[in-house]
């Protein structure tokens, strides 16, 4: 598979009358379950609202556009927007001297691109020099069917690793509108995931807050804690419901910000005796929020009743239809509440 | 290289009223010496360097520095200098003397190169280097970062050029043409490379190593306005530049193949391409330094 399968998904479009209706294709058009409540490119439309305020934001693609929400802004702000075809190593190097001259550039691809493909440039040419870069990126860890060319499971470890780098993994429509302009104000380059067309609302429920750089418990329970980052979290809070049915309460304590992670708030929850830790994300579980919160959790000094990890396999994931893969993976709702349920004994 | 290379007459064939003058010529001549020199007694600190990598780009650090490119003195950071990059990164050891003399790096740190703790190293860095507006040492990644610069500039309706100088090794870099398409793409005309075709890189000539020729034919397919000249002649490298940073009805990028010699100035690096990285010891560097102080190119 290449970059040409890109293109295989026709892009939404004006329906003219008497013409038949492009729609998106299921394999990536949203991770909202049938009838869950969502909200439509959160980014996009959060990103139009920054560049109103802001001048210095700029939008730029390589040739995802459509699939980024940046079509929002492109539409709203076409002087501003610079479409760099399909050449990730170019967006990047020319994202970098843009913000050399002032600007805050947003450059939106998929997750794959950015990380694996063009990773030597941003390392070269917005990390280490620190640029005002922002790096929003669709199809995080397995969000897409299309097999390990459009999966992204290793993102996370790999932009941990690079220096300057700040890394945010949101779970909803809600935490995305709220990072964009708190991502702005950070000076410095930025790795975002995205979700993106109709994106599912989760936390507002929650009366959350998304604050850079802080861990957010969003339900406590004596039996587990499960510390998730991502959709994870909107997985951990159903299976929490799951299981209640069980009688087993769950903490969950959503980690927005994988990198700088809040260790001090994971720690202090950790220590309380009597209950694993469940670490759940949407990636490998290598070099992710697991590990990092383990290793937290070891320097601490920390040995919670048992810790765990959800999270995908290291392999090269199969194609096919998201709810199945979930399943496979054991990252669905009900998949999170299965093994809770075995590590918690119950 | 082979005589024909060496031997290539300029194919510029620019006005005359953007010639320098004997005077300018003299002082650029001078400026080129002064780079070669530098080289060798910066390298002579750091016990190994790129001499050859930064003599045949000499006359292109001299006429850019002293005479084509707007820096303001004193201030590299004045948002309405001409930008350079420095795709070829590793030839850092030339530019350093000049931006020293320009007061951006004190006496004291440049006669410190790559001494632990200096901010003068092998490659650029312009966290630590003023007047260095773009860190290289990874082959490939200049054009796209100039090509931003470019871009920035024009939405801020500022008037500075950018200067992006690449080895011809570097053509190699995929990234170079993902660039080289969207530069023409976006009407980058503020936008101007320029290829130190020296014919060497680390594992032997560029052309054994992987073709690039026809380089110009490449270029003006990609949609650039395309120039070639002898990267050594002064007289026509300068005037070239002067119409290329004038001409504001230019509505592509620009691409200057400057045709050089890898070693220029120093015989025997001239005919041994190993030179690429290595360190003269004091007796050779002595010779060197004689040859390049009675040699006028």
């Amino acid at each position: 598979m290449n970059h040409a399968t890109r293109k295989a998904a026709p892009a939404a479009a004006t329906a003219a009358a008497g013409k038949p209706r492009l729609t998106t294709s299921a394999m990536i058009a949203s991770i909202a379950a049938e009838g869950q409540r969502t909200k439509p490119a959160p980014f996009g439309h959060a990103l139009v609202a920054l560049a109103r305020e802001n001048p210095a934001v700029v939008g730029m693609t390589a040739d995802l556009g459509k699939y980024t929400d940046l079509h929002i802004f492109s539409q709203a702000f076409p002087e501003r927007f610079y479409q760099m075809g399909m050449a990730e190593q170019l967006l990047f190097g020319a994202a970098s001297g843009l913000a050399a001259e002032g600007f805050m550039p947003f450059a939106t691809t998929y997750a794959v691109f950015a990380s694996r493909r063009a990773y030597d440039f941003i390392h070269q040419t917005i990390a280490e020099e620190n640029r005002n870069v922002k790096i929003v990126c669709a199809l995080p860890g397995l969000t897409s069917g299309y097999g390990p060319s459009h999966q992204a499971a290793e993102d996370l470890a790999l932009f941990r690793a690079m220096p300057n780098m700040v890394v945010i993994d949101p779970c909803d429509a809600h935490e995305i509108e709220q990072a964009v302009p708190v991502m702005a104000a950070h000076d410095g380059p930025v790795y975002m995931r995205l979700l993106r067309g109709q994106v599912p609302l989760v936390l507002d429920e929650y009366g959350y807050t998304f604050e850079l750089g802080k861990a957010k418990m969003l339900r406590d329970g004596p039996d587990a804690l499960i510390v998730s980052s991502g959709i994870m979290t909107m997985r951990a809070l159903e299976a929490a419901e799951l299981l209640r049915q069980d009688k087993v309460e769950v903490a969950v304590l959503h980690v927005p910000t994988i990198k700088p992670l809040d260790e001090a708030t994971i720690v202090e929850a950790a220590r309380k005796s009597g209950r694993p830790v469940i670490v759940a994300e949407n990636h490998t579980v290598i070099g992710g929020l697991g590990e990092a919160v383990a290793g937290a959790l070891l320097r601490a000094g920390v040995a919670p009743a048992g810790f765990h990890q959800i999270g995908l396999p290291d392999a090269f994931l199969d194609a096919g239809a998201l709810p199945t893969l979930h399943d496979r993976y054991g990252i669905s709702a009900a998949a999170v509440a299965e093994q809770v349920k075995d590590w918690t004994g119950r | 290289m082979s005589a024909r290379e060496r031997t290539l007459p300029s194919d510029a064939r620019p006005a005359s009223n953007f010639r320098p003058t004997a005077e300018t010529l003299a002082l650029l001549r001078e400026k080129a010496r002064f780079v070669r020199l530098e080289t060798i007694r910066l390298i002579e600190v750091a016990k190994v360097g790129h001499y050859s990598s930064v003599f045949s780009a000499a006359e292109i650090f001299a006429a850019l520095y002293y005479d084509v490119m707007d820096i303001a003195h004193g201030d590299p950071r004045r948002p309405d200098r001409d930008r350079f990059l420095m795709g070829k990164g590793h030839a850092a050891v030339g530019l350093f003397p000049i931006l020293a003399e320009f007061g951006y790096i004190d006496r004291e740190t440049l006669d410190n190169y790559t001494r632990l703790g200096n901010p003068l190293g092998d490659h650029p860095d312009m966290r630590k280097v003023p007047g260095i507006d773009f860190s290289s040492g990874s082959i490939g990644h200049a054009l796209s970062a100039g090509l931003g610069m470019a871009l920035g500039g024009r939405m801020q309706d500022r008037a500075f050029n950018v200067f992006v100088m690449l080895g011809d090794g570097e053509m190699q870099e995929g990234q170079v043409w993902e660039a080289a398409i969207s530069a023409a793409h976006h009407k980058a005309s503020n936008l101007v490379a320029i290829i130190d075709r020296n014919g060497f890189q680390l594992d032997g000539a560029v052309d054994d190593v992987m073709g690039i020729e026809p380089l110009d034919e490449k270029w003006r397919a990609f949609g650039w306005e395309v120039h070639t000249v002898d990267g050594h002649d002064l007289d026509a490298l300068t005037t070239l530049l002067r119409q290329v940073k004038a001409d504001e009805a230019r509505t592509r990028p620009c691409c200057i193949i400057a045709r050089t010699l890898k070693g220029k100035g120093v015989s025997y690096m001239e005919t041994e391409p190993g030179w690429h990285l290595g360190y003269l010891d004091p007796s050779d560097a002595a010779r060197a330094v004689e040859e390049i102080m009675n040699r006028t190119i």
